[in-house]
């Protein structure tokens, strides 16, 4: 297959290994080292995709990431992207890009209606109601056809690919490896800087590659990867390509995208897709060059129409005529050097110039090869639908705002140049406000908020000396203050062509009867008469003209927009640039893949799993999990055919009547130790701790100094100076966090200190009736009679040959213990427990079941400690200690705190004793009062009540503990239910609480 | 991410630290009376300054101590940190 646009010679792509791949469809064939976008024009292929908002035939810009037309459907590798840039994105063997925003294809015309109703009656027959009335299509089509069309289409697949994050620490980043980025890095790796070159795209030189230079007598492509060579092998030099630093954050944090593996037609298993670096630089070179601006014309949008250095990429890299009859259009000389590119191989270009006849070293040399050059001359607009067939040009008067002679010629491509805008997207995002340079009509870093510096064309220096001086000066004087060492390095003889002065001319006017869309904003399709609209309907600031008209709002950020937005409000406005300001550029400078943000935390790695001693037995075992944070709990164990509703209620029954076990490993444990321990305690709880003797545990209640509760538990005094105190399992983190916040902040002198033991011990709770008699079977030498070891008692022991820790307390409210050995003991521990127990019934019990027991006892938990609660409303104010001062106290006298009706905690039971009350229900009195009912409370938790067999709910209501006997209604909307209620106590079980004393 | 200089553990990344608010509240001594209203300031009232603020944040991800931190609440710039028994001006 022939390449009808290829150069026999030209180019660095390698023609030895030829690619296949398809395009909408089509089997095409380009070479290693092509992207997708010079292989298609290689191929002869324009047209690739269709504008956003007017679905207008869209072809290549430019050639690399300023392009902001070829947006492709890319399958590769067994999967599917969406908007892949076709100038970045290199071909691959075998991949296969479909065009965007089109339908039924690219090709297709959208004013043949005939066409349009035959191909897409069957695949949806809205479509057809798109075409009329023509008063509809902005508020009712278009918006759909968006929806319908939109940009690419996002894979509902689960990507398969390997994503990571790196963290990287360095002295110097030098983010891009033009002339200037590659003499800073030179510089300071010379100096003995830890450096790493990040360059975008796959090959390093910038404009080096392009450009007709000469460096010590080397071309510039030549000294490019001389001078990589030597970097690569420098130790403290790391260089990356394909490497794309996208933000930059505070305290001089950049973030940079590598396309690792892309490019590869194989890899290895864990070769990720994408990386993304996370650099923490101490000093940064913004080393990004600039970007060619585009002049305005009519129709400037057809395919065939490029940057006149995208053109010049074009044949210098790619070895690729964008087209064989070219026009260039330039306000300024460096569009000679793609003319001369072109006339080299063997292509007549035609130079409209928009300046007057004038001299420099590029004219002349111009001249000299005979090429057409015609001064004061312009592209009006562009002729041709799917590609450029013609251009009506014309020469301009003296103030050139008509013309005075029209002409066509015909063209099949025409190559623009407006001058080159700095990138100085990552400056700005530093934090550095931008200043308008009025010599290169663009905006240039100013004073330096981080440690970055720009340099070469990214500071508006467009000479090739000029950038190797400051690259190197920058480079040498940044990493010297840093590592101490300053290496001479002398600066190399450079030869390169003088431009003469640009044309501050950047938008063609149009003649009289002829309007054409001009376009400014390729990617967003916002013409000239757009941003006049704006302006017209009264917007002033450039943000709210950028809103309003959606200029630069693009994923391609304006790249090759803002400028000429700029210049345009400017002139209607009568106002200088500097005075529109621009816009805030924001990370990222390009798009990047969602994979690459979310790296490896995916699927089971999203958090860390936090798994028990004893979880192997629970998976063994038919555990169904329940996470708790990140801890997984048993939430029951299913027997059979059991619903998560009936082994729960089998298992709380069995503690009732028998006894369980439950896992309780994951309760925060936090070892207090210190002769100050007591004191501490006692100012952390509010109840009293001084007297609280050796081998004694007490359950205490810890305030926020706002008075709220924060959490509730056991501790217990091991020895003299050392407590063992249990946390939720919710609340572990926040309450370490909490007592060291007092031990170090508040009160230095307590000698007190703490440490988390949670991972250390491993629990499990003995429950029921029978515990006690089961105890004595796994302690046969220990006397555990209610005397030896009464209701809050604590012993230590050996556990068959381990030691332990035995605690005589109940969160089911029934007579039990808990017994903690270390963590490595934890499964021998609960097989022991399960083979000793099957004597009294034992059966595991969960989280639910755990619930269902506490529940009907009225303890308290998480939902009723909800950061809205106080002693009082949750009846815990018998823990409230009169006579100390503790954290929070001063608080509970608050007015609003003690009014009669303050929120109680009571309990429900449904009228009918059948009906569930969801949890989250509010009470009101009446269920069909108007809305908004008022709310008397709400259900913080429910629960079957296996004790007396009904369901059971405790809820916080106002002046709860009135309204007992009295009949409301718990309303879910949520869950459509209305169920009437009635108040009870908070205790439905043992409200004497005689069984844990048993 | 903002780069804090733990005085125990040095220059560590943001994601290492939790947040602990303004470092010039004082609480009142334990088992003294206080007035309401010095007890109400001493738990609501903050300034929420634009500029420069003393703050507290714990290692937690390091050494779990608590240290202060000098930093401009606009532009996140870090002008000191110090261990909590230190003072900052
Ligand atoms: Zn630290």
């Amino acid at each position: 297959m022939s390449q009808p646009f290829r150069l026999n010679k030209e180019g660095l792509i390698n023609r030895n290994k030829k690619l296949s791949f398809t395009f909408n469809g089509k089997k095409l064939f380009g070479y290693e080292g092509d992207t997708i976008a010079s292989a298609l024009i290689a191929n002869g292929i324009h047209l690739v995709g269709r504008s956003f908002k007017y679905h207008r035939p869209r072809g290549f810009f430019g050639a690399g990431v300023e392009e902001p037309n070829a947006k492709l459907q890319v399958e590769f590798n067994g999967h599917s992207e969406p908007n892949v840039n076709a100038t970045e994105m290199e071909l691959v063997e075998g991949l296969s890009a479909t065009s965007q925003n089109c339908w039924p294809s690219v090709n297709f015309d959208i004013g043949a209606i005939n066409n349009f109703l035959k191909m897409f009656f069957p695949a949806g027959f809205y479509y057809k109601t798109f075409m009329w009335p023509k008063s509809f299509w902005y508020k009712i089509y278009e918006p759909f056809i968006r929806k319908a069309a939109g940009l690419g289409v996002a894979s509902i697949e689960k990507d398969k690919e390997r994503y990571e994050h790196k963290f990287e620490y360095c002295d110097l980043l030098v983010t891009g490896s033009g002339p200037s980025g590659l003499a800073s890095a030179y510089a300071a790796a010379k100096n003995g800087a830890k450096v790493i070159l990040a360059e975008d795209k796959p090959r390093f030189g910038g404009t080096l590659l392009t450009d007709d230079v000469s460096i010590d007598n080397l071309s510039g492509k030549d000294w490019a990867e001389k001078i990589i060579t030597e970097l690569k092998s420098m130790p403290n030099v790391t260089v990356k390509n394909r490497s794309q630093v996208f933000g930059y954050y505070d305290h001089n944090m950049l973030v940079m995208f590598e396309r690792v593996s892309d490019h590869l037609e194989k890899k290895s298993k864990f070769t990720p897709r994408q990386r993304l670096w996370y650099i923490r630089a101490k000093e940064t070179i913004l080393s990004t060059g600039s970007i060619e601006r585009p002049i305005v014309f009519g129709n400037n949008d057809t395919p065939g129409i490029f940057l006149s250095a995208a053109a010049k990429e074009y044949m210098k890299v790619y070895g690729v005529l964008v087209g064989k009859k070219p026009l260039i259009f330039t306000n300024n000389d460096s569009a000679y050097e793609t003319a001369l590119e072109f006339k080299k191989n063997n292509v007549e270009p035609i130079i409209l110039d928009t300046r007057e006849e004038h001299s420099s070293e590029l004219i002349d040399e111009a001249k000299s090869k005979g090429i057409d050059i015609r001064f004061s001359h312009g592209v009006i607009v562009a002729n041709g639908y799917k590609k450029v067939k013609s251009a009506k040009i014309g020469k301009l008067n003296k103030d050139k705002n008509s013309f005075e002679k029209i002409e066509t010629v015909d063209c099949d491509c025409i190559c623009v140049s407006g001058f080159w805008t700095p990138s100085v997207h990552l400056a700005s995002q530093s934090g550095n406000k931008l200043k308008y340079e009025e010599k290169i009509d663009a905006f240039i870093p100013d004073k330096k908020k981080q440690h970055e510096t720009s340099v070469g064309a990214a500071n508006g220096s467009f000479t090739l000396e000029e950038s190797l001086k400051h690259g190197f000066e920058n480079g040498s004087n940044l990493s010297a203050k840093i590592t101490e060492t300053k290496t001479e390095i002398s600066i190399p003889n450079v030869n390169e062509k003088k431009y003469g002065a640009h044309d501050k001319f950047w938008c063609m006017p149009l003649p009289k009867n002829e309007n054409p869309k001009r376009f400014v904003d390729f990617q967003n399709d916002v013409s000239v008469s757009d941003i006049e609209i704006a302006l017209r309907e009264g917007y002033r600031s450039i943000e709210h003209v950028k809103r309003y008209t959606t200029l630069g709002m693009a994923t391609d950020q304006g790249r090759t927009s803002n400028l000429n937005g700029l210049q345009l409000v400017s002139n209607i406005e009568n106002k200088i640039v500097p005075e529109v300001g621009h816009t805030t550029f924001r990370p990222p400078f390009t798009p990047i893949t969602i994979g690459t943000i979310v790296g490896r935390e995916v699927g089971m790695e999203y958090m860390p799993t936090r798994k028990t001693p004893m979880h192997e037995w629970h998976e063994k075992n038919n555990a169904v999990f329940v996470d708790a944070g990140a801890w997984k709990r048993p939430r029951y164990y299913k027997l059979g055919s059991e619903t998560l509703f009936e082994a729960s209620k089998r298992e709380a029954k069995n503690v009732r009547e028998n006894v369980g076990i439950c896992d309780v490993t994951t309760l925060g444990k936090i070892d207090i130790k210190g002769p100050d321990a007591a004191e501490f305690l006692n100012r952390v709880y509010t109840n009293a701790w001084m007297k609280l003797p050796v081998g004694k545990a007490r359950y205490g209640l810890m305030l926020r100094e706002d008075g709220i509760v924060m959490d509730d538990g056991t501790t217990t005094r091991i020895s003299e100076n050392h407590y063992h105190m249990t946390t939720t399992t919710a609340q572990a983190a926040n309450v370490l966090s909490h007592l060291e916040y007092y031990l170090q902040i508040v009160w230095p002198e307590l000698n007190v200190n703490v440490v988390s033991t949670t991972e250390q011990w491993a629990g499990a709770a003995i429950a029921g009736p029978k515990s006690r008699d089961m105890l004595s079977k796994l302690y046969p030498d220990l006397d555990v009679s209610n005397e030896a070891l009464p209701f809050m008692g604590y012993k230590e022991a050996e556990f068959f040959g381990v030691p332990s820790r035995i605690f005589r307390i109940s969160f089911s409210g029934e007579l039990a213990y808990e017994i903690n050995v270390k963590s490595d003991h934890g499964m021998f521990m609960w097989e022991k427990m399960m083979e000793v127990g099957k004597d009294f019934g034992n059966q595991p019990y969960g989280t639910e079941a755990l619930s269902t027991l506490r529940i009907e006892m009225g303890h308290v938990a998480g939902p009723e400690l909800d950061g809205r609660t106080i002693p009082s409303d949750v009846s815990l104010n018998g823990l409230v200690s009169k006579k100390k001062d503790f954290i929070g106290k001063n608080s509970l006298g608050r007015e609003a705190f003690n009014v009669e009706s303050r929120q109680k905690i009571v309990g429900l039971i449904p009228i009918d004793r059948k009906s569930s009350i969801p949890e989250g229900s509010h009470i009101v009195q009446d269920q069909n009062a108007k809305l908004p009912n008022p709310k008397l409370g709400h259900v913080s938790s429910s629960c079957w009540s296996v004790e007396n067999n009904n369901p059971f709910s405790l809820a916080i209501m106002k002046d709860g503990k009135n309204m007992i006997g009295k009949k409301f209604f718990a309303v879910s909307p949520l869950k459509n239910k209305s169920i009437e209620v009635e108040v009870i106590s908070s205790h439905y079980v043992d409200p004497e609480g005689k069984r844990v004393r048993s | 991410m903002l780069y804090i200089k733990c005085p125990y553990c040095g220059l560590r990344a943001q994601k290492e630290f939790s947040y602990g608010g303004d470092a010039t509240v004082k609480r009142p001594n334990i088992n003294e009376e206080v007035s309401s209203e010095d007890w109400d300031n001493f738990v609501y009232m903050r300034k929420s300054p634009r500029g420069k603020h003393i703050e507290l944040w714990q290692h937690i991800a390091g050494c779990r101590q608590w240290i202060k931190v000098q930093r401009d609440t606009a532009t996140h710039e870090i002008f000191q940190t110090a261990k909590v028994t230190e003072e900052i001006r």
